[in-house]
């Protein structure tokens, strides 16, 4: 099986890596790049814990080879340091477990971006593919807005 | 019994052509063990569960003519293999010329996975389900193929053989999909039935498309197309003819219904038993006709 070198920028930092046909984004992230942050839940574009943004916008990345991604910028939940949707989420109450919170937050950022001032249906589609075992989402939706309101 | 719940991808080499020129001479040379792949949101999935096992993944996404997403308004639009759904959906000429492709497209999966699915992906894939399929059938919807021989068309309707079969060949690689302008003052719905009511595969689906036409005793034209109820996405050519020869009233509308109903031939499956597949998809051909219809005559 080949090796494939590239050049990626993670959260901002400039990484030449080398890596294997059948790897992919997430287990670059992190196996290699050691950014535990992005979960492995599902393997199969389901469940969404592995969501972080390719050049800006969300996808699953355990569905994007990393040999894809040469001169690729990537945001992880990491790279969301300080942004209000954390504090957010926190005061909300919208973490549990845990283990969906770094994928919804990549999803609820990449909704932010795109529309700054979303309404509850359409945060719930944004949402739709982050699933929430502990089933907390409503505080999860009352984060985001607050996260909205807060960036206006 | 011990189930490996994140498995990673089997072993394969990763190749990325330069041209299609390239891509279709490898693809050729190694037919039978080498995929073309666009977003992969499918392939990913049959091979971490072991149906797929290509030994060579072409990556075509970046070839010419791929990225483009053109409206002419004497031609109509053209939509590149490796454009990703959410930039179909988000496309101001698609939503007012094309509504019933973005609402297709809005039906899949989620918004991360749109990010990397795309309609061309979803066609070639040739899976009853196919959610835009449907849309791209009853817009007469043609593939840009590039081969062994050079370019040729390909019309959908004449595409798909069987679940996953069609008319491509080893070395083929779809380059674009072209709809022409659609009929004037048509209107379409696509209602999908899954298990929840956002993001599932389909139980069952059903598209129509209806137009007016002054040529045809019931003055309308009406496209119909089923998914999930056959081994090829279904044009239910009886009902349409039967709606074409009379007036269109409640009953007409409900005898179409029933005609596709009958012309189906669904499977039993973990999403639901083949009866119940045929009952709804007279339930949902009823709603999504009279639902065009009243739109057509508000």
């Amino acid at each position: 099986m080949s090796f494939h070198e590239i050049q990626i920028t993670v959260n901002g930092v400039h990484e030449r890596v080398s890596v294997k046909s059948n790897q992919t984004l997430m287990l670059l992230l992190r196996e290699t790049l050691a950014l535990t942050g992005t979960k492995n839940g599902c393997s199969a574009g389901e469940c969404g814990a592995c969501t972080v943004l390719l050049n800006g916008e969300a996808v699953n990345s355990c569905m994007v080879l990393a040999a894809e991604c040469d001169g690729a910028e990537v945001i992880t939940v990491e790279g969301l340091a300080g942004d209000p949707l954390q504090d957010a989420i926190i005061r909300h109450g919208g973490v549990q477990c845990g283990f969906c919170t770094p994928g919804v937050l990549i999803s609820a950022r990449a909704l932010l971006n795109r529309n700054p001032n979303p309404n509850d249906e359409e945060i719930k589609e944004a949402l739709v593919g982050n699933l929430c075992r502990c089933t907390g989402y409503v505080r999860i939706i009352e984060a985001v807005k607050e996260a909205a309101r807060l960036q206006v | 019994m011990v189930t490996d719940t994140h498995p990673t991808l089997p072993e394969f080499d990763y190749f990325r052509p330069e041209s299609l020129q390239e891509a279709s001479a490898f693809l050729a040379q190694h037919a039978g063990e080498a995929r073309p792949f666009l977003g992969g949101t499918d392939l990913f999935v049959r091979m971490r569960d072991g149906a797929l096992v290509p030994r060579y993944l072409v990556d075509v996404k970046h070839l010419e003519g791929t990225d483009e997403l053109r409206f002419d308004p004497q031609h109509g639009l053209t939509i590149g293999a490796a454009v990703c759904m959410n930039r179909v959906i988000a496309s101001p000429e698609v939503r007012r010329v094309y509504p019933l492709l973005a609402e297709a497209c809005r039906s899949v999966a989620s918004h991360q996975l749109r990010t990397r699915a795309t309609v061309v992906g979803n066609v070639c894939n040739a899976s009853p389900a196919g959610d835009t399929i449907g849309a791209c059938l009853a817009l007469d919807g043609v593939l840009n193929v590039h081969g062994t021989g050079g370019p040729r068309q390909e019309p959908l309707s004449a595409f798909f053989l069987g679940p996953g079969k069609t008319k491509l060949q080893p070395g083929d690689i779809v380059t674009s999909i072209h709809f022409p302008l659609p009929p004037l003052g048509c209107a379409g719905t696509y209602l999908k039935l899954g298990r929840n009511r956002l993001s599932d595969l389909s139980i069952v689906a059903v598209t129509v498309l209806a137009a007016p036409d002054p040529g045809l005793p019931s003055g309308c034209r009406f496209r119909i197309v089923l998914a999930s109820v056959a081994p090829v996405p279904l044009v239910a050519a009886q009902a349409e003819e039967y709606l074409a020869n009379r007036p269109v009233t409640s009953d007409s509308i409900a005898e179409a219904a029933r005609l596709a109903g009958a012309a189906c031939k669904p499977i039993d499956d973990i999403r639901g038993s083949a009866r119940y597949r045929k009952s709804m998809v007279k339930n949902l051909t009823e709603k999504a006709l009279t639902a065009v219809w009243n739109q057509l005559h508000p």
